[in-house]
């Protein structure tokens, strides 16, 4: 099964952010989502799962048209989907056993003790071990971003999203976030949208690339084939170069 | 050339449409909150921690207030009715004014401060940090997690705070007759039981449940509708225990116009 959406649009008043995106994201890959900042990137995330509804066109997931869901399947469908905050989004009340359980919690059919073996892998695949007892104000940005992480598998989705997964952090514990996310793809075979603006992780988690400009899907192709792209928008982003994309507008 | 009077007027009639919109929002918050209550399983664990954290943690503010509102009420009632009205009627008066009214609005205000202050700090908190869209994905509807459980906590709780309240109150203006003002116990339980009715009492509780459905629901409103940073949750805290406290004085003229 895999991700699917067709003439998306997304306004907020008269501000139009997503105008029309058609893009499917296949089975058992890593596509990473890539743009500039405010280019509605992480909206385009949220309508995958709808904590925001699109305002015109069709996302499918796992073939379900999610717009088309009630509140219970729409539930039912978040279980298979992990979504990683940019700044994790840990329960601050809560310790990182709690906040990773969270999830196992939700249906009454895991007993405490099969909770707690979840927990312990979840946090182990992420190497967070022995730091259950710890509240989210008591760890580093990047140990968030792993227990968020963790979270977000705990139930063993299919399809795991990223919301700026390294933003914020250090080149080491980007590449260490960079090797949980091809690690989680490996070894639970997952799907991963992963949004980022960071195109050194672009290049080393992705199997395909899209990026996003002006509303739109300006390319979708290999970290090959983007590098090799000759549109000036799409080279002043990669390269980091405004005068190429400033080019392209006149 | 515009008007002079445009510019005032199509600010009222703004004012006009976002007052009509919030209310809009509230309807479909209330909405959204019944829908949520079958959900036993996700509030049921909450709702006794809230409970605590509303009701038990809310009994000292509400009984100090309480005892010194009962003194007061004795040694004013003393001042005025000294030479006209039989002494006893101190004690009609003081529990009366209580139980009908100071110890239910006092609480009332003092927890529209601590309680939807609280409520709309930690969920408008909650919902500029991305926590409550992580329940969302986390298959937890937020309103059943976060609303639904602090709402049933201030019903059930504010009661039994306002009868604490009104008890201590009572107490506290009883113990002033007896030691400032010359009175007698039997003298001060004369005039207590002059003009008591049952009824009291169950009218202070229905004050007091109406106010904890208000407060909670208020907070909860404003803390789910915060956006922004840290400013917005400041802004919604502040909306919440203004509206709060409005909300608790238009009641208690409700019920006095219902009720009694």
């Amino acid at each position: 099964m895999s991700i699917e959406l067709a003439g998306v649009h997304k306004a907020f008043g008269s501000k139009v952010v997503l105008d029309g995106i058609d893009l499917e994201i296949r089975d058992g890959e890593t596509m990473a989502v890539i743009g500039g900042s405010g280019s509605g990137k992480s909206v385009l995330l949220k309508t995958i799962v709808r904590l925001l509804d699109a305002d015109a066109g069709h996302i499918h997931v796992d073939g379900q048209d999610v717009a088309d869901l009630t509140r219970e399947e729409l539930y039912a469908l978040r279980r298979h989907v992990g979504y990683v905050f940019q700044f994790a989004a840990l329960f601050d009340s809560m310790t990182v056993f709690d906040n990773v359980a969270m999830g196992l919690r939700r249906t009454r059919d895991t007993s405490e003790s099969a909770i707690a073996q979840r927990v312990a892998e979840s946090l182990r695949r992420v190497e967070m071990e022995g730091y259950d007892d710890r509240l989210p104000a008591e760890i580093s940005g990047g140990q968030r971003k792993r227990v968020g992480l963790a979270r977000a598998i705990a139930t063993r989705p299919k399809y795991l999203l990223y919301d700026e997964p390294t933003s914020g952090l250090d080149p080491v514990t980007t590449t260490v976030i960079d090797e949980l996310i091809l690690k989680m793809a490996r070894e639970l075979e997952v799907t991963s949208v992963v949004v980022t603006h960071d195109m050194a992780s672009a290049y080393r988690v992705a199997n395909r690339v899209a990026m996003l400009h002006q509303g739109r899907i300006r390319f979708v192709g290999t970290p090959a084939e983007i590098r090799a792209c000759e549109d000036p928008v799409v080279r002043g982003f990669i390269e980091g170069r405004p005068d190429l994309a400033q080019e392209a507008a006149a | 050339m515009k008007a002079v009077w445009a510019a005032p007027a199509g600010a009222v009639g703004r004012g006009a449409i976002g007052l009509a919109a919030g209310f809009g929002r509230f309807g479909t918050f209330a909405a959204s909150m019944a829908r949520a209550v079958p959900d036993i399983g996700i509030w049921g664990r909450q709702v006794v921690l809230q409970m605590a954290r509303l009701g038990v943690a809310s009994l000292p503010i509400a009984l100090f207030i309480a005892a010194f509102t009962g003194i007061v009420l004795a040694l004013q009632a003393s001042y005025t009715f000294t030479g006209a009205v039989p002494m006893y009627f101190v004690g009609t008066l003081v529990g009366k004014t209580m139980i009908l009214e100071l110890g239910p609005v006092l609480t009332g205000l003092a927890l529209a401060g601590r309680v939807g202050a609280n409520i709309a700090a930690e969920i408008g908190t909650m919902r500029v940090t991305e926590q409550i869209d992580a329940l969302e994905t986390l298959a937890y509807d937020p309103v059943s997690y976060l609303v639904v459980p602090r709402v049933l906590a201030g019903l059930a709780m504010f009661p039994a705070v306002v009868a604490f309240a009104d008890a201590l109150g009572v107490f506290a203006g009883w113990i002033t007759a007896i030691n400032l003002l010359d009175l007698s116990t039997a003298e001060f339980i004369r005039g207590l039981q002059l003009f008591f009715r049952r009824f009291d009492v169950i009218f202070s509780m229905i004050k007091a449940a109406s106010f904890g459905l208000a407060v909670t629901m208020i907070g909860c409103y404003f803390g789910f509708h915060t956006s922004g940073g840290a400013q917005a949750v400041g802004r919604a805290t502040t909306q919440a225990v203004v509206v709060s406290c409005m909300l608790i004085l238009v009641l208690d003229a409700f019920w006095a116009v219902a009720l009694l």
